[in-house]
């Protein structure tokens, strides 16, 4: 009875009763939903384009985050760092296509999928070997501290995390829509053989997709890094990702925006109201069990294709 | 061609599986000195934490052997072994090292220590968890191979209650958080507070942090911005501690009132966290800085040698210093054991009896240059914790301050009882004779 | 020369159906079973049982059970951590809380405690596929081992949250085979014994028409079901089994390998490993789950080891990092060479020792 009343009955009459509180917990959802997503939106560029499930994205965040962060540690302008860390992400691309991918083409996803989390160990493994395993920090010089909306707490970083999120967005929306080589990879999105038989070159454009889900990954690297310090638990962020996948769709950019919102609010809220009644820490499978219960009814995720199966 | 490459590579396995096999006895024998195992950790998602401390652990032992040549003229053969943080690689690296007659093991993983209890006690190795493991292994008569000092958990939660009890004054009514990880370790303390919760009639507020703890939002909105609690108490490792220092920070929740444990209180900890943390507490027990005689001598003879393990700027920091006091145990009790057995190299259970026979008094910390850095020990065969001390210090953004004297836990008071008790209850469920510690030498 | 199956009559059905109809094939297995029964307790120590041997059989068993539901049912899942772990709490549970329940038959109930959780968590199967399933999977695999880290009653109230494995003896007789009295070689060939039934009956399971049901469905669920399979009842007899051998293979993990055991144990890098060792070893082969086994427990504690042996004095983190780059490397290279596996390697080379020594 104490049970059930802790689940239906005493959040509730909580949530009444701090209303202001509950608007602030619901904000700070959104904005980490908003971390989410920044990291969600490097796998979903890349299982768009070549249909790869690519779990070595976490690994791309902290390799991008760790070379980044090193090169500043050499005395490196940050500009100048940041056009490297680019330069590191395209290197990596193309070797990702040339020495993995390439050579797996036809194969089942499965193997694929096994093959990127063998270029995940092997990413942790190289990064650390160069810039060592010790904690960097990453200050972008954004103040830490709390603003008060009118009686409700917001952290400016995270305010600015969504504003880079956004403009993120902005941007690969505008690649994707406007240019020459976005139009190209949409094509290839749709269908490989037919965009292979208007001429679109599909190695050159798995290189593109995997360097700009590795500037995504050294985009989410910096806001993650400039929050946690550099380190190796940065890859870990990729099982927070997952399930905003799973719940937006593998295909769709929105879907991981809007994904990552509600996995955001949705933990934030149960773990703050209902985490009491269930002793606590239920962030880290609430999430899972958010998207399984959704996967019931939608099974390709919020915006992901309809799966159309023929004997 | 496939099948050849593959063939060629199964057969480099094969010969590299035989090899391991016939030198895995020869190479590891002993070079006539004697054998300290560092079971550390310099890779994985808690090296951060995990190599100031190796670093301290293996220096204090090139100390030794290039300032004294070693302990009683017998060499220290320090050897090292990557665990990554993880119960089976732990496990794996105690059976390649356990062959080679090692002084003692010093896992620095809660769930190491779990796993390797049964074995140490099949294999008579001692162990010793300074200021980790479990709380209850205090108790010689059930866990003669496991010490504990100079602190326990329990210890270490009922000092933190004393220096807030000190603070405030009467605790009763006030609210007092803790934010834990949810493992083995960081549940250690829970049982000890809950105790004290009864007895000074405070709430006690507990929040289970997952691991490895990149996400903290919601605990914090629920601390900073609704529960408010008088104190909060941290029990977190690795990239959980500064996270909660900079969500407590943007929920405007005070640093001072903020108290991590030991394994939550490190320069790693405050500086990823930045300048928020300014005002942090945290509880050691040993003291922080480069200003001791130990230290010094380690920059002069390991570090001016270029012989240092790590980076010389990294020497005092209190990570490094708690390696180093671990290495001071693991070389007192290889002295203690051979004052009475003798100037060889010893075996483990030589050491485990010299370990428990651990006088540290202050004669002896002022003659090993540990004045102020530790607090005096004494070890016996009941009581494997030895009476350490705990000390609260504060980061003032540059470097840890101690604002406590030396406190001392109340272990006659109930602590060691409830070591007891849960010793007890260990026994019964191994089916464990307890040792009669009246009969000991 | 050694290997020709000419002259080898099957004279009736019972031999037809043999699951090794040829002699070598016996000898070879029979060989290899005396072997690891009676000449690796002899001649290993204690660091070859305890840090090799032990873990092979306990990861096989893991592997063997994943690869039922991947390589023959076709459902990916990444939840095997949650179902070891499930698997390592009832034995704990059941053995604690009947003290005179035989350990063989708290091996197997946790087995059975474990399958009722996998049909649990199985359902979602019959709605999502693929990549949604595995990471749907995943849900199992956080929330279970939530469960066991947070209800205190699934570790009798301990304050820290680890279970350790009671001192149980052999059926019969007053030999200890789990807790500190228990010897290495007697845990070993306890979990041998264990192993060898298990694989047996895999082996059997997936020639009967359950495994053909599995396959069908794995091959393709929507023409399985036109031609009469039912989905639901497969693909949840899938999970089940499978977890089955998860289960075990959890309590294993605790009772025999390392005597005790927290939910971390369980996390999500070991429900990778095991997906790595069917894949290495051969999706859909039951010898693919024991090489897979071996590789990825062999692989990572040789690459420890190496500079040791070459006499290369490299610092250990160096060596941690340059681990995980060979180890992914590695993988990268199997999948490219061999995606089949490492059973497909076996099969190639029993393709050649037939014609050996002529070429052709």
């Amino acid at each position: 009875m104490d049970f059930l009343s802790s689940v239906f009955v005493e959040p509730f009459v909580q949530i009444g009763q701090y209303p202001l509180f509950f608007v602030e917990v619901v904000i700070g959802g959104l904005l980490s939903g908003v971390m989410y997503s920044l990291v969600a939106l490097g796998f979903v560029l890349i299982f768009k384009a070549s249909g790869v499930f690519n779990f070595a994205q976490g690994a791309m965040v902290l390799f991008a985050a760790l070379s980044f962060a090193g090169l500043m540690e050499h005395g490196l302008h940050w500009s100048i760092a940041l056009v490297l860390t680019m330069g590191i992400m395209a290197l990596v691309a193309i070797a990702v296509e040339r020495l993995v991918l390439g050579k797996l083409v036809n194969q089942p996803h499965i193997i694929l999928f096994m093959a990127t989390i063998g270029i995940t160990y092997f990413l942790d493994g190289f990064g650390q070997t160069i810039w060592g395993s010790d904690v960097k920090v990453l200050d972008i010089g954004i103040p830490q501290t709390p603003i008060d909306v009118g009686g409700v707490f917001i952290n400016q970083f995270d305010i600015f995390a969504a504003v880079v999120a956004g403009l993120l967005v902005l941007v690969l929306a505008v690649f994707f829509q406007k240019t020459r080589v976005g139009r190209a990879l949409r094509a290839v999105a749709d269908d490989h053989q037919a965009a292979l038989s208007v001429g679109i070159p599909l190695k050159t454009i798995w290189a593109i997709v995997w360097t700009v889900a590795g500037l995504v990954g050294l985009v989410a690297g910096i806001m993650w890094g400039s929050k946690l310090g550099v380190q190796f638990s940065l890859a870990l962020v990729a099982l927070k990702a997952l399930p905003v996948l799973i719940l937006g769709g593998f295909t769709s950019i929105p879907g991981a925006i809007v994904g990552g919102l509600i996995v955001g609010v949705g933990e934030k809220v149960a773990e703050v109201f209902w985490g009491a009644a269930f002793g606590g820490a239920i962030e880290d499978w609430f999430a899972y069990m958010l998207a399984l219960v959704f996967l019931l009814f939608r099974p390709q995720g919020l915006f992901g294709e309809k799966i159309i199966e023929r004997v | 061609m496939t099948f050849k490459k593959l063939s060629a590579a199964a057969i480099a396995l094969a010969i590299g599986f035989g090899a391991t096999m016939l030198t895995d006895t020869a190479a590891m024998a002993q070079d006539g000195g004697q054998y300290v195992p560092g079971t550390v950790y310099r890779s994985g998602p808690y090296a951060p934490g995990g190599i100031p401390w190796a670093n301290g652990y293996a220096d204090y032992f090139t100390l030794l052997n290039e300032r004294d040549g070693g302990i009683g003229g017998v060499k220290i053969v320090y050897e090292e072994c990557d665990t990554a943080y993880n119960n089976d690689k732990g496990v794996e690296c105690y059976e390649k090292m356990k062959g080679n007659s090692p002084a003692v093991f010093q896992p620095l993983s809660t769930g190491i220590t779990y796993a390797l209890l049964d074995r140490l006690k099949a294999d008579k190795i001692p162990m010793i968890t300074s200021g980790l493991g479990r709380a209850d292994a205090s108790d010689g008569t059930i866990f003669p191979w496991v010490f504990t000092l100079p602190v326990t958990y329990w210890a270490g939660a009922d000092a933190i209650v004393q220096h807030i009890a000190a603070k405030e004054g009467d605790l009763k009514g006030k609210t007092i958080a803790l934010v834990y990880h949810d493992s083995a370790y960081g549940k250690e303390p829970i049982k000890t507070l809950e105790y004290l919760a009864e007895k000074h009639g405070f709430k006690l507020e507990l929040f289970p942090v997952a691991h490895p703890g990149l996400e903290q939002k919601a605990t914090w909105l629920k601390i900073g911005r609704q529960l408010r609690p008088d104190y909060t108490i941290m029990w977190g490792w690795g990239v959980m501690n500064s996270t909660a220092i900079k969500e407590a920070a943007a929920v405007g929740y005070p640093m001072d009132k903020f108290i991590g444990n030991w394994w939550a209180g490190s320069e790693v900890d405050v500086e990823a966290a930045g300048a928020v943390s300014k005002g942090y507490l945290s509880a050691q027990f040993h003291g922080a800085g480069a200003d001791f005689p130990v230290i010094n001598e380690v920059k002069t003879h390991v570090h001016g040698k270029n012989k240092g393990a790590g980076p010389a700027d990294e020497v005092g920091d209190i990570l490094y210093n708690r390696g180093l006091i671990s290495a001071v145990f693991t070389a007192e009790g290889i002295k203690v054991a051979q004052d009475k057995y003798g100037k060889r190299p010893l075996t483990p259970e030589e050491v485990r009896w010299g370990i428990e026979n651990i006088d540290l008094s202050e004669a002896r910390l002022k003659e090993l240059g540990l004045t102020g850095l530790l607090n005096p020990v004494k070890l016996s065969c009941a009581d494997h914790e030895g009476g350490g001390a705990v000390l609260i210090q504060q980061w003032d953004g540059k470097a840890w301050k101690p604002v406590s004297d030396w406190i001392m836990p109340n272990r006659d008071e109930y602590l060691r009882k409830m070591y007891e008790d849960s010793a007890a209850a260990y026994a019964k469920e191994k089916n464990i004779e307890p040792r009669d510690c009246s009969k000991e030498s | 020369m050694l290997y020709r199956e000419a002259g080898q009559f099957k004279t009736s059905y019972a031999r037809d159906w043999a699951i090794f109809p040829i002699a070598q094939d016996r000898i070879v297995i029979l060989g290899l079973l005396a072997i690891a029964a009676v000449a690796v307790p002899v001649l290993s120590n204690d660091y070859w049982i305890g840090t090799i041997f032990m873990p092979f059989l306990v990861m096989s068993m893991a592997a063997l059970g994943l690869n039922l539901l991947t390589g023959y049912a076709g459902q990916l899942s990444l939840g095997t951590g949650g179902f070891m772990a499930t698997g390592a709490f009832a034995a704990y549970k059941l053995s604690t809380a009947f003290p005179g329940m035989p350990i063989e038959a708290v091996f197997l109930l946790s087995g059975v405690v474990t399958a009722g959780v996998g049909v649990l968590f199985g359902i979602p199967s019959l709605r999502i596929k693929g990549f949604y399933l595995a990471v749907a999977t995943l849900a199992a695999q956080f929330f279970l081992l939530w469960l066991y880290n947070k209800v205190p009653w699934f570790t009798n109230y301990s304050t820290s949250g680890v279970i350790s494995a009671p001192p149980r003896t052999i059926l019969f007789t007053d030999i200890y085979v789990t807790g500190p009295q228990a010897a290495a070689s007697t845990k070993y060939l306890f979990a041998l014994a264990l192993v060898a039934i298990l694989a047996l009956a895999a082996k059997n399971l997936v020639r009967s028409s359950i495994g053909r049901r599995w396959m069908a469905v794995r091959d393709m669920d929507i023409a399985a079901e036109i031609i009469g399979i039912k989905p639901l009842q497969t693909k949840l007899s899938a999970f089940a089994i499978s977890s089955f051998y998860c289960g075990v293979a959890g309590a294993m993990w605790a009772f025999l390998y390392t005597g005790s055991v927290e939910p971390l144990a369980f996390d999500i890098n070991r429900s990778f490993q095991v997906l790595f060792m069917i894949i290495i070893g051969g999706l859909g082969s039951i010898l693919g789950s024991f090489l897979g086994a071996g590789f990825i427990i062999a692989l990572p504690i040789l690459l420890t080891n190496a500079p040791h042996l070459l006499g290369l004095d490299i610092p250990v983190d160096v060596v941690s990092h340059l681990e995980f780059m060979i180890f992914g490397a590695l993988i990268i290279f199997f999948l490219i060479v061999e995606p089949h596996g490492l059973a497909r390697l076996w099969q190639i080379l029993k393709e050649k020792l037939r014609l050996w020594p002529f070429p052709y």
